[in-house]
């Protein structure tokens, strides 16, 4: 029995980056989206949200449930189940609609 | 066909000025039965903005009913819960240059002498009041009594507000008006059966054409098509209801082409809605790619920060106009017990509670507000023959 | 290829799954120039959804069944004329005047296909294409109902598993439990099981034996009849236990799972007191079947027709036209039934586009039935395969009695963060009747996600335990457009024609 997904389809990456989440470092791989690079590193929840502050992270995984949204380098609402991660990103826990700066 | 317990009133509408009249007629109590073939806030209501302006209008009968709409919405958000989200956050309209500033001066000291209170900004003042307005513009004035409601809320809460005095049967339509030996009202039809009253209100909105035709009489109310863009949800990035002078003129303006100005406003729910455009295509419905396009750079121009922000939905709603722009509330000499409270085109939801109050007062022989000659629903002479041309019938 | 930068294409095709493709591939075989355009950077649709190649699966194949039939349609996109565009978001198609009265593709009349563009559609130039004709082939989305719970992090949709597995090779936990209803429950326990989760249980809430009650139509249909057996046989070796009847009816954590209850549900779904058990696990995939995605089609007036599952699909013809002249549809926008029958009916709608804008009838004798030939052979595959589509529908359609597992404070619009008391509430005391009206009154559905994550929950308790009216699927942006972009549709800067 496989072990793991990459075992499965017999994955020979190419070499794994780093990201940030919240300043913390993950290792993601080439061709993995922003949320599959937060799923490997075991972290489910990247958003909370408007009204009541809950958590919040990828749930129908392919761009339309708007629930994964994440700040991504400094912009806001982008769906991070379809965003490629890219080496270096820094990925910030999205408070709400993301938008505080804009607030008068 | 089981005939109900008759009720004082029928009102033929479940929007906001049915809704209205309803919660009026009731207070001053009477038994009403709000009927509407939807739901509460089915048509133009629900597409509305929520607008209470009097920024927009010129001094005559119409900005009399939008000062005395004014203080009774104050009134009314004090009663209601605070879903109706009353906010007198103000109404700011903004000019690009000179000329258009004079205009707006003109306009604005006419209006000082009809009782709306102005206030001139000076172009470098503009940001103390909106931080992220264009830089650039010449200047604009400050509507103070400029308020908004959350319109569906605004008809639901009025209903529920009203009490047990109303009853709402909703999702049955009115198919025919019942009248007696002297053509008197008697009641209406619709498809679950007859319901009884002595008077009826057509506050049927965009279809009070077509509701007036039920009962005989001619009531030119025509649609007049305009889209809402609604962004994703913000912060408070726009304080006020704030708009380009030239909206005064498209909303004054009998045109059928399409006219668009750029109107921009915050929500307590987040999103920014972004109006307004007019046009009379019927009830077409199909999205118009040059409407969002001029819609969206007149909202980008006003505050280029929203460039980069989504627009999430769009609508359209369906204006009820009458061809001089003013609605039609009260009786209708021509068929007794008939009352008319509909063609009140973009400014319906401001004007719901006079328009409410002064049918209760017709209703009960109360003394009226304001005179309601101009608002007389006989006004218009029907064309020969008698359908009136371009009148959409009720879908 | 088109002769020059303003003129049309023959046919945009939008998607580029597995009825996007065998259209796209066909039209152009047939010598029709075809752009087909996709939101994402490969081809495969949710179905054959697969890693990127810098993450360099040798057996992409393990994780998909049929695999062979994509890769055919793949090598035939290779060796055609197709413009494929990646990336490409279609917000919006509006149909441009042409000649009045007569059929789209007959005159002048063309269409204009909106799109934004990039990863997640935030690229600002707007890009419009225009062409003689449309193939929708833009598949469903995966409906849900709320409980107790299902906002929790480590809650994902069941199709939202197996896509992050099968494009990321990463699962959302280590012991997840599959609940739901629907075909693809199994197919998704079995994919995540082989991939190295332990599945505790599949809770399926209808109950299997409704099939029998259809035995034809899985009589005749030994492929799909085989791929139950392929999955039934991976959850047995890999011990699942599948509870028919069953529903996840509450979900514990405080910030992400930690065990759901599983009860026992009664022919009307309603949930049995005293049944509820818990079931430790990390994850829980969840999913209640599929949605046609028919955005781009009701806006512009498509007639649709209510499939048995309580879900719309768009009304075609036997050749896959729509109610609109000139727009055609394949795959799940017609109603859900699976990659072989998207397949046909693409092929069948590539061939009656070619022979449309050729002048020439693509059936040549209709009054002989479905008529001989290739199109005759597809039509027959088709209308069996969709018989069989109905069947599963119907043993798939949410039971009346779902809403009293849920409590006043669950969340039903997960974007705007609307609960089950306050939908209760707009419905009882403030004369909502309708999902528009709630919506109106309450919020659910105005948020990022329109609707489709909530749009089943609040049509049913609008419906006050009546039948539901199907979720509308009408959405004028059928993805959020910057405002910027809008500002720029210019229409003479924004041909991409090639």
């Amino acid at each position: 029995m496989a072990r793991t997904p990459a075992d499965l389809v017999g994955a020979q990456p190419d070499p794994p980056f780093e990201i940030t989440f919240d300043g913390r470092s993950v290792t993601a791989l080439p061709g993995q989206t922003v949320a599959a690079a937060l799923w490997g590193a075991g972290i489910l929840a990247w958003r909370t949200t408007r009204e009541g502050g809950r958590p919040r992270g990828a749930f129908c995984g392919i761009g339309q449930c708007y629930d994964c949204l994440a700040t991504v380098n400094g912009e806001p609402n982008r769906r991070a189940c379809l965003v490629p991660a890219r080496p270096g990103d820094a990925i910030t826990t999205q408070e709400g609609h993301g938008h505080d700066r804009l607030a008068v | 066909m089981p005939t109900r317990k008759p009720s004082d009133v029928i009102v033929v509408g479940a929007g906001v000025v049915g809704a209205a009249c309803a919660y009026y007629a009731a207070q001053a109590g009477l038994s009403v039965t709000v009927v509407d073939r939807g739901s509460v806030a089915g048509g133009t209501t629900g597409a509305g903005e929520g607008n209470l302006l009097v920024s927009d209008k010129e001094p005559g009968p119409e900005l009399e009913l939008a000062l005395l709409a004014n203080t009774l919405w104050r009134e009314l958000a004090d009663v209601l819960p605070p879903h109706v989200e009353y906010e007198a956050k103000g109404g700011l309209v903004v000019a690009s240059g000179e000329s258009g500033m004079r205009a707006l001066r003109d306009f604005a000291a006419r209006q000082e002498k009809a009782g709306v209170t102005t206030q001139e900004v000076p172009g470098d003042r503009l940001h103390d009041l909106e931080p992220h307005l264009a830089p650039g513009l010449a200047g604009g004035f400050l509507y103070p009594q400029d308020s908004q409601v959350m319109p569906a809320h605004a008809a639901a809460q009025l209903l529920h507000a009203a009490g047990d005095r109303v009853r709402l049967r909703l999702g049955e339509e009115v198919t025919g008006i019942l009248t007696g030996a002297a053509g008197e009202i008697r009641g209406v039809r619709t498809a679950a059966g007859e319901l009884h009253a002595p008077y009826v209100v057509n506050a049927a909105g965009t279809w009070g054409g077509a509701l007036a035709e039920l009962a005989g009489v001619h009531l030119p109310v025509l649609p007049r098509r305009g889209f809402v863009l609604v962004t994703e949800p913000l912060p408070r990035v726009v304080r006020h209801k704030v708009y380009a002078a030239d909206y005064v003129a498209d909303v004054a303006s009998g045109s059928a082409a399409l006219q668009t100005s750029a109107v921009v406003e915050g929500t307590p729910a987040g999103p920014v809605l972004i109006g307004a455009s007019r046009e009379r295509v019927g009830f077409d419905r199909t999205l118009s790619i040059e409407v969002l396009r001029r819609l969206a750079a007149g909202a980008t121009g006003l505050f280029p920060v929203l460039g980069t922000v989504r627009a999430m939905r769009t609508y359209p709603g369906f204006r009820p106009y009458l061809p001089d722009h003013l609605p039609a509330i009260g009786p209708d000499p021509r068929v007794h017990g008939l009352l008319h409270a509909c063609g009140h085109e973009g400014a319906g939801i401001g004007l719901a509670p006079v328009t409410g109050q002064i049918i209760a007062r017709c209703l009960t022989s109360g003394e009226l507000p304001l005179d309601i000659d101009p608002f007389r629903p006989d006004r218009f002479t029907a064309p020969e023959p008698a359908p009136a041309p371009g009148s959409d019938p009720a879908p | 290829m088109t002769a020059s930068p303003s003129e049309p294409y023959d046919l945009v095709v939008v998607g580029a799954g597995s009825a996007g493709l065998a259209g796209a591939v066909t039209a152009a075989e047939l010598g029709l120039s075809v752009a087909l355009l996709d939101s994402t950077t490969q081809s495969g649709g949710q179905f054959y959804r697969h890693p990127a190649p810098a993450l360099g699966a040798v057996r992409p194949e393990a994780l998909h069944h049929d695999w062979s039939a994509f890769s055919d349609l793949r090598r035939r996109l290779a060796a055609s004329t197709v413009t494929h565009l990646t990336g490409h978001h279609v917000w919006s198609v509006v149909r441009e005047s042409g000649e009045s009265g007569a059929a789209a593709g007959e005159t002048g009349e063309t269409w204009a296909v909106h799109a934004i563009t990039g990863a997640d559609g935030t690229e600002e130039q707007p890009v419009r294409i225009t062409a003689r004709a449309l193939l929708l082939a833009t598949g469903a989305y995966e409906r849900q109902l709320p409980f107790p719970g299902w906002t929790l992090p480590g809650v994902v949709g069941a199709g939202g598993a197996q896509a992050m597995l099968k494009s990321g090779l990463v699962l959302p936990g280590r012991r997840i439990v599959v609940a739901g209803s629907g075909p693809l429950l199994l197919a998704v326990a079995s994919s995540l099981a082989a991939a190295g989760a332990r599945v505790p249980a599949v809770v399926e809430a209808a109950g299997y034996l409704r099939y029998a009650r259809s035995p034809r139509a899985l009589v005749t249909n030994p492929a799909k009849a085989a791929e139950a057996l392929v999955h039934g046989a991976a959850l047995l070796r890999h011990r699942v236990r599948v509870l028919p009847g069953s529903a996840v009816t509450e979900v514990h954590g405080t910030d992400r799972v930690e065990a759901v209850t599983v009860s026992r549900l009664d022919g009307d779904w309603t949930p049995v007191p005293g049944t509820g058990r818990r079931i430790a696990c990390d994850a829980l995939a969840v999913g209640h079947g599929l949605v046609p995605q028919i955005e781009l089609a009701t806006a512009v007036g498509c007639a649709t027709r209510a499939l048995p599952d309580g879900t719309l699909g768009l009304a075609l013809d036997d050749l896959q036209e729509t109610s609109v002249a000139g727009l055609w549809a394949a795959g799940e926008t017609g109603g859900v039934g699976g990659a072989e029958l998207a397949r046909t009916e693409g092929e069948l709608a590539g061939r009656a586009i070619a022979a449309r804008l050729r002048g020439r009838r693509a059936d040549p004798d209709p009054g002989r039935g479905v008529g001989p030939g290739r199109v005759g052979e597809l039509r027959r595959r088709r209308d069996r395969m969709r018989a069989f589509a109905d069947v599963m529908s119907a043993a798939h359609a949410p039971g009346p009695g779902w809403p009293a597992w849920l409590e006043d404070e669950t969340d039903v619009c997960r974007c705007e963060e609307v609960t089950a008391g306050r939908v209760r509430e707009a419905v009882t005391e403030l004369g909502a009747r309708d999902a528009r009206t709630v919506k109106l009154l309450t919020r659910a559905g105005m948020g990022w996600c329109q609707g489709r994550m909530c749009g089943t929950a609040v049509a049913c308790l609008a419906a006050r335990g009546g039948t539901p009216e199907p979720p509308a699927e009408r959405r004028p942006f059928a993805v959020p457009v910057p405002l910027a972009t809008l500002a720029a549709l210019d229409e003479r800067a924004t041909e991409q024609n090639l």
